[in-house]
């Protein structure tokens, strides 16, 4: 676990953060950056609490979470029982865990336009993408989590009788469960991002939609907004996520 | 709190161990011709770790295995265990020939540790036994027991993280003995302790067995704790290991401290000495690298 962080870093990470806004007001400032480009940040933050204080944003919230907690549903069942599988064998672990990690380098959202024509422009072709992108880091971290336990751990287990399944349940999930939750909060994570960026491709609704329709339409300052607004999202799930991870964790410790 | 606090075993006797040294009981334990290979036979790099071994370990009876590094007292240990197929040969308990785990009869103390880290000294005492399967009902005062028998139930609740190298042992100790099994195979279990741990966690250990009257069976590579614990001593030779000698240890338990700095123990250690020296020498001229094939 990361030792907490002084009141030091603290104020230097908010430091950078007010660094960012100075340079964006002071860049906005009549004469400098156009602001259809980049609108300054006080009709942004209006437009922000706007978008707070209305309800138009709901529609579209919920059609991008929808999609992300599908993708993230599947890809963790199917991560994690493929990984189950593969790693029940050491013969199929060295065949399979290079041949997963060779695939996940490879830029999965390039699959996207065939998506497209798969799924439609609707939520489909946006929850298999996040799929893909989120199954590869569960299935890769259930294959190392449960391929690694320690061999001794195995040994004295057997040595006092212990049958398959409690082999599996009382030695080798809780052994694996710290490297599989990571994997888990990797593909939540990186599945949000690649649904964001499959709705900015081509989409009928979504967070990503209204981002791109707002720009088509030069509302700069309410483009920014409901950027602003995705990231708040992509905080929000990250620590949701990681605070999850780290309860998870203490639960097996 | 040590090991001397037990409660547990007091109706042995404990002179009972040194009527057995007189008048050795049956056998419970024969191995028999037992050799183990690593490697397809004809593969240059097959390894011979043990040939021949044949020995019989009385009920009751605390034998110590010594020898060099790789001589395959580890893999004696484990093909008794069950842990192991042996190449050939075989290993009877009780009569019957030994062909996987016999978590009834036996129970394990490892060198490394294997206690789970995600559970309390107590649920991990709990946990061998429900592997074993102990009923439910009797697994909470069953461990409470072996814990207090080795001086750690105040430490019930903690997780082994928290505990000490020596104290970890202990606790390994006291899933084994929670098992209640007749039979307690260690392999090296104070390996890795400081040389002033393992002397007097080996004095508390003489005093517990001597009163569960266990047979046991104790690897080890310390010549001194070997003689101090030990009925019977085999001394095993370099690879491929074959049982050399084995000596008597006539001396009643529980052994006392004194016995720690007796001329006697210093005579039959010296005598280990001679008997290993050469061995250790064959292992060091003939094994530059040592091929993994199991201590």
């Amino acid at each position: 676990m990361r030792p907490k962080l002084g009141i030091g870093q603290r104020l230097i990470q908010l430091g950078v953060l007010i660094l960012i806004l100075v340079a964006w007001y002071v860049g906005t400032l009549p004469g400098h950056i156009n602001p259809l480009l980049l609108p300054p940040p006080a009709p942004v933050f209006k437009d922000f609490w706007q978008l707070l204080t209305n309800s138009s944003i709901w529609p579209d919230l919920w059609v991008t979470v929808h999609e992300w907690l599908v993708a993230v549903a599947i890809a963790a069942v199917a991560g994690c029982t493929l990984g189950y599988i593969i790693s029940r064998s050491a013969y199929a672990v060295r065949v399979f865990d290079p041949l997963l990690a060779g695939i996940y380098s490879i830029p999965a959202i390039l699959l996207f336009p065939l998506y497209l024509l798969f799924f439609g422009l609707g939520s489909g072709s946006k929850i298999a993408i996040g799929t893909t992108i989120a199954f590869f880091p569960v299935v890769l971290n259930t294959i190392a989590g449960l391929a690694n336990v320690d061999k001794a751990y195995i040994r004295a287990a057997q040595s006092m009788g212990a049958n398959d399944f409690q082999l599996f349940w009382s030695v080798m999930l809780p052994a694996a469960f710290p490297v599989v939750l990571t994997g888990l909060r990797l593909g939540c994570i990186i599945a949000f991002l690649a649904i964001l960026g499959g709705e900015t491709i081509s989409s009928l609704a979504g967070l990503g939609h209204r981002i791109v329709s707002l720009a088509e339409n030069m509302e700069s300052a309410q483009m920014f907004a409901n950027i602003v607004f995705a990231v708040l999202m992509a905080f929000i799930i990250n620590g949701v996520v990681s605070f999850a991870e780290a309860r998870g964790r203490r639960g097996f410790q | 709190m040590t090991l001397l606090d037990s409660k547990q075993g007091n109706s042995h006797d404990p002179r009972r161990k040194m009527e057995q040294n007189v008048n050795r009981g049956e056998a419970i334990i024969k191995v028999e011709g037992v050799s183990q290979a690593f490697g397809a036979e004809g593969d240059p790099r097959r390894v011979v770790a043990l040939e021949s071994a044949t020995l019989d370990i009385a009920r009751g009876e605390l034998l110590s295995l010594i020898g060099p590094s790789g001589c395959g007292k580890s893999t004696l240990l484990n093909i008794i265990g069950g842990l192991t197929t042996p190449t050939t040969g075989r290993v009877t308990i009780d009569g019957q020939v030994v062909k996987g785990p016999s978590p009834q009869k036996v129970a394990y103390v490892f060198q490394e540790n294997t206690l789970f880290p995600w559970r309390t000294v107590i649920d991990n005492v709990k946990l061998g036994m429900a592997f074993q399967g102990v009923a439910k009902g009797e697994r909470h005062e069953r461990a409470r027991h072996s814990l207090e028998a080795v001086g750690l139930l105040d430490f019930s609740d903690h997780y082994p993280a928290q505990l000490s190298g020596g104290m970890k042992q202990r606790v390994q100790l006291a899933r084994a003995l929670g098992l209640q099994t007749e039979v307690l195979l260690m392999d090296e279990p104070f390996a890795a302790l400081d040389e002033q741990t393992r002397m007097v966690l080996g004095e508390d250990l003489s005093v517990l067995l001597a009163r569960t009257g266990k047979t046991i069976i104790f690897v080890t590579h310390s010549l001194v704790e070997a003689v101090f614990l030990a009925d019977r001593v085999a001394v095993l030779t370099a690879r491929p290991g074959k049982i050399k000698r084995i000596i008597d240890i006539e001396e009643p338990h529980p052994r006392k401290s004194e016995f720690m700095t007796s001329a006697k123990l210093g005579n039959l250690r010296n005598e280990l000495y001679g008997l290993l020296h050469d061995e250790i020498r064959k292992t060091m001229t003939h094994q530059p690298a040592e091929a993994g094939a199991g201590a």
